[in-house]
């Protein structure tokens, strides 16, 4: 039931396109024809008029006639017919063949399956229409000869497509089951395999029928198809081009003819692959409608911007009121709202919250890296003093390029994988700091030195691939470090490192911190990892920050129940193992929906009316930490032991 | 796979014994696809000799026709040791494709060797230069078009190029060729449209031949273009704020090459058969027109010796890709095994 309304919906998807119901009339129009052509055109096809031979195009003849005087027009809506028929017969051959060939692998299983994959893998190489004429010679010149060389020629195709298919259906569970209940390989493969990869077959079916229409035209251009007085397009094709001079209009129908129909099949395959194999999802972001620029942002941000809170000399970053919004299908999300805070020299500042908070986009925004699909707006984004909300330029990117340095959560796979470690740091200096190639290479192996990379100069001729995880990480940092960055920014640098390598990284941004006085924004889940390395910590939640506070206070000083809550969920040596661990009930905010009110009122013990009316402002205390909560420092009821299922581990 | 080859090439890096030479990744890599060549070779070696023998009735009494005499036939079967038994012809076949003799046709009496090296340049003349044009159009359109349309960009321009390129990709070579000889053979008179004596010969059979592959191209370069921006050492590379130039030449291009240059390899492949077609409409003296002019007229060993020619250049094609991809992305040595 299911099933049958999505199988109309994708239908109906595929139809709505203009390509795909363009295609899907062609293709009518075709069949249409194949049918008709013959009954209504037959008879003037086939009338002789020796006195009107290789006419060009008149009234009565529109597309002129050839050398016999018969009607040109008339007699390619004819070869409409066989021209299918045979295609269609060609791709029967080409399926069948295929079929039996991409599942022998599977039914002969061994030896005999590998030779048989082998020889499809060998076939596969060759193009189709060699293929084609090497069949064309063995079954001989002529229609039947064609119909088969095509087929043959399509098989090797049509196996290996079976053969990738059949072996991912054969993984399924319901197969494998099949199989320990006793079932024999053909059974399986006729009641469960092939019924399952039907649909994936006829739509290359489609395709291959359009090719093969194609390719049969080609055979009789050669003249080694339809043999006179039988004609398909092809044929009349061949027939044309030697009258080309005197009647153009004779070569160039039959060939109209065979571009619309392989069009019509080509495309109403192409449309129904697209809109079977993507289902359409609700709610993925789509193009915006309108392009709100970081340009227009950073007018606004100038024209907002007043004299308040002047930063001190010592600052480093400085962020006030930093939105990041996407438009949607399902209108403007803004996954980071309001969020305001300061970098200092030296000071490591560490942003938690769970997946989804908006903390690994803070650090995105801040660093001018946000994809050009989101907009970021800030009421003040400085870094340096340089406003990073003005347009791109030159000296603006040298600035960014070597005095901030970003290592990202993934090593595996933010080194470009085609280019060797070395050149890959090198090119900050030779792009920024204009040194020459042999220079930068030394700097680069300088700096791989620096972050502990053992046997350096070797190393920098490596490619990414030659790196063990927490090297890469490692030779991420000697990225940042080929400047002099006044601030790093490490978007989750441990999370995908095993725990003893992780250690090292830490250690490693430590020393570049103490080394130069370098300022670090440490984004991270783990709030183990921050209390451990920074300063001071933002707590994010739902797109804003809800608590900033010393990392030392952590433990003892958090006020906000989220922070709280986070804090708890640590489990320590001396966490009592018999009671469940500790987690936040509910599950986190989705950004596209965030409540009225406080955003964590639906997961905080302390939740009042008013907390889901009224959005708590972050409130600054005397000591400098900041938190936004109506209840803040209120003591927490126990916690109260829930179903497994309502719960939601906190990270 | 069944361990990750990072992991081994880290750990293997670690140890302090540097790797044997025969566990160099280019090493293994080589020799397999050494293997890989020779065993398509003996495959298409075997089949071009199986041709002649695949097909039903008398080759020889086929080629010279009903009312040859006997006593001509029988010499031409003796000649060709078509009497011998299959293992022994076999064997000569094999012997005389390494001593260069390709037997002998059965209507001009030349040897095949001779004919085919005298059609073979014209026919790689046509496919090269093709290729060279379709490349040299397809990559930096594919990779102006990736840019233009990478995500939350152009949506528009993406649908009208998609469906564009589908629909000139469809057109069969030896049509856009009919229509070429029609525009500016017939209508405007400017270029020739048959044979290969000036320069300017080359312009329409070449065009013919690059339209639809380069299409075909553009496409895959562009959908590799708008994948590869995404990437994550895509962003690494804003990251160290580079000219956007460069990012998406020297970062996205490359990579965005590999994955189109495995498809492009096929293309180039089924360029090299596609000459057949297009030879036969500007009636250009290569191996394509001589095929046809064989298979019509049952000139078997003419036949054979072009199948093999074909076959060998796509099997050569396809082995310099994958060398290309290597030298391009070494990873694609360690995927494959």
């Amino acid at each position: 039931m299911a099933r049958d309304d999505t199988r109309a919906r994708r239908w109906r998807a595929v139809l709505l396109t203009p390509v795909g119901l363009t295609a899907a009339v062609l293709l009518v129009a075709v069949a249409a024809l194949a049918v008709l052509g013959p009954v209504l055109w037959g008879t003037s096809a086939d009338a002789v008029d020796t006195g009107d031979v290789l006419a060009g195009p008149s009234p009565e003849h529109w597309a002129g006639t050839d050398n016999l005087g018969r009607d040109i027009l008339a007699r390619t809506l004819v070869a409409t017919r066989l021209s299918m028929v045979l295609a269609v017969c060609a791709i029967v051959v080409a399926v069948s063949a295929g079929i039996l060939l991409g599942a022998a692998p599977y039914l002969l299983g061994g030896r005999a399956g590998r030779l048989v994959a082998a020889g499809v893998n060998v076939a596969v190489a060759f193009p189709g229409l060699l293929l084609a004429l090497f069949f064309a010679v063995v079954f001989g010149v002529g229609a039947t000869g064609a119909v088969l060389a095509v087929g043959l020629a399509g098989a090797p195709v049509f196996a290996r497509l079976t053969q990738t298919l059949v072996a991912q259906v054969a993984g399924r569970d319901y197969v494998s089951a099949a199989r320990v209940a006793g079932v024999g390989r053909v059974r399986i493969l006729l009641r469960h395999v092939l019924p399952n990869i039907a649909e994936p077959l006829v739509v290359n079916a489609t395709i291959g029928a359009g090719s093969a229409l194609l390719a049969f035209a080609g055979l009789s251009f050669l003249g080694l198809g339809v043999q006179s007085p039988a004609y398909d397009w092809g044929r009349l094709l061949y027939d044309g081009i030697g009258a080309l001079y005197v009647n153009p209009a004779a070569a160039l129908a039959p060939g109209v003819a065979v571009l619309l129909a392989g069009l019509a099949f080509n495309l109403f395959g192409e449309s129904v692959a697209k809109g079977f194999g993507v289902p359409v999802l609700v709610g993925t972001p789509q193009p915006r409608v309108r392009r709100e620029s970081t340009a227009v942002a950073a007018d606004v941000a100038s024209a907002s911007e007043g004299g308040d809170d002047e930063a001190a000399a010592d600052v480093v970053l400085e962020v006030r009121d930093l939105e990041v919004a996407f438009v949607t299908a399902g209108g403007t999300v803004r996954p980071v709202r309001e969020v305001s805070f300061d970098v200092r020299r030296g000071e490591a500042v560490g942003v938690v919250g769970e997946s989804g908070s908006g903390k690994s986009l803070t650090a995105l925004a801040v660093s001018r890296l946000v994809g050009e699909d989101g907009s970021v707006r800030a009421r003040r984004l400085r870094f340096l003093g340089h406003d990073l909300a003005a347009a791109d330029s030159p000296a603006q990117r040298r600035m960014l390029g070597t005095s901030l340095a970003m290592v990202f959560q993934d090593p595996m796979t933010s080194f470009n994988p085609t280019r060797r470690i070395g050149r890959q740091l090198a090119e900050v200096a030779t792009e920024h700091q204009g040194l020459g190639r042999a220079d930068a290479l030394a700097r680069a192996v300088d700096r791989l030195d620096a972050v502990r990379i053992p046997d350096a100069g070797r190393r920098v001729r490596q490619y990414p691939h030659e790196f063990s995880g927490g090297m890469r990480q490692r030779a991420m940092i000697g990225m940042g470090l080929m400047g002099t960055p006044a601030l790093v920014v490490a978007d989750e640098p441990t999370t995908a490192l095993d725990v003893t390598v992780q250690k090292q990284v830490l250690e490693l941004l430590a020393d570049v911190r103490a080394a130069d006085d370098v300022a670090l924004l440490l984004i991270s889940h783990d709030v183990t990892v921050v209390a451990e390395v920074c300063d001071r910590v933002l707590v994010m939640y739902a797109g804003r920050i809800v608590e900033d506070l010393p990392a030392s206070g952590l433990a003892t000083r958090a006020q906000h129940p989220y922070t709280r809550a986070l804090v708890a969920a640590v489990p320590h040596m001396d966490t009592d193992l018999d009671r469940p661990l500790a987690t936040i009930p509910g599950r986190p905010v989705d950004p596209a929906e965030v409540p009225a009110g406080c955003a964590y009122a639906a997961r905080c013990p302390l939740a009042t009316a008013r907390c889901r009316a009224e959005d708590p402002p972050l409130e600054q205390a005397a000591d400098g930490s900041r938190v936004a909560c109506w209840h803040a420092g209120e003591p927490l009821p126990d916690p109260v032991v829930r179903p497994a299922d309502e719960l939601v581990e906190a990270p | 796979m069944t361990t990750t080859p990072t992991r081994v090439l880290a750990d293997a890096a670690a140890s302090a014994a540097p790797p044997s030479w025969w566990e160099q990744p280019w090493v293994r890599f080589t020799a397999r696809r050494a293997v890989r060549l020779l065993v398509s070779v003996w495959v298409l070696v075997t089949a071009s000799f199986a041709m002649i023998h695949l097909i039903p009735g008398d080759p020889v009494r086929g080629a010279l026709g009903p009312t040859a005499p006997a006593a001509l036939v029988e010499a031409r079967r003796a000649a060709l040791g078509l009497d011998d038994p299959l293992p022994v012809q076999y064997l000569h076949y094999l012997q005389g494709l390494v001593t260069g003799d390709l037997g002998t046709s059965l209507l001009s009496q030349l040897p095949v060797v001779d004919v085919v090296g005298q059609r073979l340049p014209a026919t790689l003349a046509l496919a090269v230069l093709a290729f060279l044009a379709s490349v040299a159009v397809a990559v930096p359109l594919g990779t102006l078009l990736g840019v233009l349309t990478r995500r939350g960009h152009g949506r528009r321009t993406e649908l009208v190029f998609t469906t564009s390129s589908i629909v000139v990709a469809t057109i069969p070579d030896f049509l856009i060729g009919v229509a070429l000889v029609y525009v500016f053979g017939v209508e405007l008179g400017w270029l020739p449209v048959a044979g290969n004596a000036s320069p300017e010969a080359y312009v329409l059979p070449v065009l013919s031949l690059a339209v639809g592959p380069a299409a075909i191209l553009a496409r895959i370069v562009r959908v590799e273009m708008v994948s590869v921006l995404e990437a994550d050492y895509i962003r690494t590379a804003r990251a160290k704020r580079l000219r956007a130039r460069r990012i998406h030449l020297r970062h996205a291009l490359p990579n965005a090459l590999t994955s189109a240059l495995t498809l492009g390899g096929l293309l180039l492949g089924s360029m090299v058969a596609g000459t057949v077609l297009v030879e036969n409409v500007f009636a250009w003296p290569g191996l394509g027109s001589t095929i046809v002019s064989s298979i019509l007229s049952k000139d078997y060993p003419v036949v054979q010796a072009i199948v093999l020619v074909y076959g060998l250049g796509v099997l050569l094609v396809n082995t310099a890709v994958d060398v290309a991809l290597a030298l391009l992305d070494p990873r694609s040595m360690i995927r494959e095994g």
